[in-house]
């Protein structure tokens, strides 16, 4: 009983001292990075670009529609990510719960976050891009008109 | 020689540049010069237009982007045609003089950053036809300022045409006309004057814009394999490590600072990246002709060269004045941490490159005045001439040391003793005054413009120290960016950095001669 009530306490203090139980901001961290510098935070947005596999640990970023953070995380974490975003693909939203970084000393400097902990909110998915119309007729009438202007210019030079 | 060491009479340089009334009056630009003048700017536009088929068969073929893929195909269409037009309606056997010329460039440089924003425009991608205006003229003066919103969706396509920009841009609009679209010996070499650059690796001008792009399309395929193989390693899957390595290394070499995912260089956590990045952005600073001598096995050069040796001077100067101030703010506590994020945003600053493994607003927020002011110099003084860096250039730097070693030393010797001062840049040379009387020029132009873009900025409210930092960076094609430069920026601001940066690209004279030549027409009898 008095293990548990010393564990509590000691989560209590660590919690409040020691973390923001809010989302932060991309913004917010990077204008208040030494503040945040070591404390766990809450960070959510889309993963993008690549998940790049570093032997038993990984390399991700999400970007909370302001700026893309790279977050540090365990292999077995991220392997529910299904979507990270480009052109084709909507990436999955998440939220990472991890330690901040202002100036990564594992990692050379790097602004960073050491996830402790992935959810993933929304799923990602396909983006599927209708073949615009428009841009079909406006791109083939003006190439037969380029055409047809070249033509008549090599047609008059020639006379 | 270098842009600083011209051989042309610079005051008859200046004549035509500004009009001067040299036989006392104003002449007033004849119909012969504008038609001159369209012919040439019609195939500089005809042969941009032709590159936009590059991304257009990308696009459709292997990114099976067919939107994007069409956007090139009508940019490329509206282009081709103007082109088309204005050489057709212009047509003529003469060739450019100077004065011509250097207008031809000044306004080419300006039709390409409109004609290139239209794909851009057309992406969705850019909140205003200036956003994406601002772009262009940013990758296309090798720069790599952006206004780019949501860039890690941006397509494929899109994005190879954002660092295909810096890859012509680097090697010169001209020098794409005068590899495959223009004929003529004096003409092109006009057209190769000016771009900024006078130095003729080989006696024939075309032969040498044809070897310009011999050496960066050898690089390009090297860097894209060396670049592709590292990305592979650290994680990047194939596809997508082959063209992050040739985007990398096309706004790398050619000193842009582009990259297809808005991290930047921060996105590969990776030492190895790193290192190869600030090997390619130091070649990508080196003289083409120093290039050329290496190329041709005379790696002495390397070392005797007042470039590379005034650069490295350069560097340990800033590297310890940048030093000083990430150590006495505790910035960086480590060697390695220092190395991978105060040398690195150096070098990017000294070539003139942009990279950044940082965020912009951790220079303003953690960097403090003096590392900032060790960067700011860095990017002021720039890469080396004849190469695809901004800045003053070292040249210019080493020669003003030079010239200023031998007045102290006159002034210590006998007023009758003659003191004379050499430079090695390829052959030996002695320092005449008339050399030093352009570099000078040449420099307070540069500084002038640095000086501009920083009234305007803190003019519109911005603190001293950031908006001089943005407009180095953009003068001097930089890149960098201390936060100023957003899509919520001022549109004065946006103007006057593509302002800034077209001028600083072109090296200030074919801007004036521009000037000169509107101011003719106007006033000119």
């Amino acid at each position: 009983m008095k293990s548990l009530f010393f564990f509590a306490t000691l989560c209590l203090t660590l919690g409040i001292s020691n973390s923001y139980a809010q989302t932060s901001t991309s913004l917010d961290l990077l204008n208040n990075a030494k503040q945040y510098d070591g404390k766990t935070v809450n960070y959510k947005g889309e993963v993008i670009g690549d998940v790049m596999i570093r032997g038993d640990f990984a390399w991700l970023h999400v970007n909370d529609a302001i700026i893309a953070i790279g977050i540090w995380a365990p292999k077995a974490m991220v392997q529910d990510i299904r979507y990270a975003g480009n052109y084709h693909k909507k990436g999955d939203i998440i939220k990472v719960s991890g330690v901040f970084h202002r100036s990564c000393l594992e990692h050379g400097g790097d602004l960073d976050i050491h996830a402790l902990g992935i959810n993933r909110i929304t799923s990602g998915s396909l983006v599927i891009q209708p073949l615009s119309r428009k841009k079909v007729y406006i791109g083939g009438c003006s190439l037969i008109l380029v055409l047809l202007f070249y033509a008549l210019k090599k047609l008059l030079q020639g006379r | 020689m270098g842009s600083g060491v011209r051989n042309v009479d610079y005051r008859h340089r200046l004549a035509i540049c500004f009009s001067i009334p040299v036989y006392k009056m104003i002449l007033k630009p004849q119909v012969s010069d504008i038609r001159n003048i369209g012919y040439y700017l019609g195939r500089i536009i005809l042969g941009i237009g032709l590159t936009m088929f590059l991304p257009f068969i990308m696009g459709l073929v292997l990114f099976r982007e067919p939107n994007p893929a069409l956007d090139f195909l009508i940019s490329a269409n509206i282009t081709i045609f103007i082109g088309l037009a204005l050489s057709w309606l212009c047509k003529t056997d003469k060739e450019l003089n100077t004065g011509q010329a250097m207008v031809v460039i000044a306004l080419s440089w300006l039709a390409v950053m409109a004609l290139s924003a239209i794909p851009l425009l057309l992406s969705g991608h850019y909140k205003s036809f200036l956003d994406a205006c601002f772009e262009t003229m940013s990758g296309f003066t090798t720069t790599g300022l952006t206004l780019v919103q949501d860039l890690d969706h941006l397509s494929q396509s899109h994005n190879l045409w954002r660092h295909l920009g810096p890859f012509l841009g680097g090697q010169g609009i001209a020098i794409i006309a005068i590899s495959f679209l223009v004929k003529g010996a004096s003409g092109t070499f006009n057209l190769y004057l000016g771009e900024g650059r006078d130095e003729k690796l080989v006696p024939n001008v075309i032969n040498t814009a044809r070897f310009i792009w011999v050496i960066s399309i050898v690089y390009l395929i090297l860097g894209t394999i060396v670049l592709g193989f590292v990305g592979i390693s650290i994680g990047l899957k194939p596809q997508s490590a082959f063209f992050h390595g040739a985007c990398i290394f096309m706004a790398g070499f050619d000193t842009a600072g582009f990259s297809p995912q808005s991290p930047n260089i921060l996105y590969y956590h990776s030492l190895t990246y790193e290192i190869v990045v600030i090997l390619f952005m130091v070649i990508g600073s080196f003289n083409f002709n120093l290039h050329y001598q290496i190329w041709r096995g005379n790696f002495k050069e390397i070392w005797k060269n007042i470039e590379t040796r005034t650069l490295l001077f350069v560097v340990m100067i800033v590297t310890l004045i940048t030093m000083a101030g990430l150590s006495r703010l505790d910035v960086y506590s480590e060697g390695m941490t220092f190395f991978r994020k105060g040398f690195f945003q150096l070098i990017s600053g000294q070539t003139t490159t942009g990279y950044m493994t940082i965020y912009a607003q951790q220079f303003i927020r953690e960097w403090g005045d003096l590392a900032l002011t060790g960067v700011i110099i860095s990017m002021a003084l720039g890469g080396c001439a004849c190469s695809t860096a901004g800045g003053i250039k070292m040249l210019r730097v080493g020669i003003i040391w030079k010239a200023f070693r031998q007045d102290i030393k006159g002034m210590m010797l006998s007023p009758n003793a003659v003191v004379t001062q050499k430079f090695h840049h390829i052959k030996t040379m002695f320092i005449e005054d008339t050399q030093v009387r352009i570099v000078l020029i040449v420099t307070l132009g540069y500084l002038s413009l640095y000086a501009l873009g920083t009234l305007v900025g803190v003019a519109l409210g911005y603190p001293f120290l950031d908006a001089l930092f943005e407009s180095t960076s953009a003068a001097g094609n930089v890149g960098l960016s201390c936060g100023i430069t957003d899509t919520s920026m001022p549109a004065v601001l946006k103007v006057t950095y593509i302002i800034e940066m077209w001028a600083g690209r072109l090296e200030l004279m074919s801007v004036f001669a521009l000037f000169g030549f509107i101011v003719a027409y106007v006033k000119g009898k």
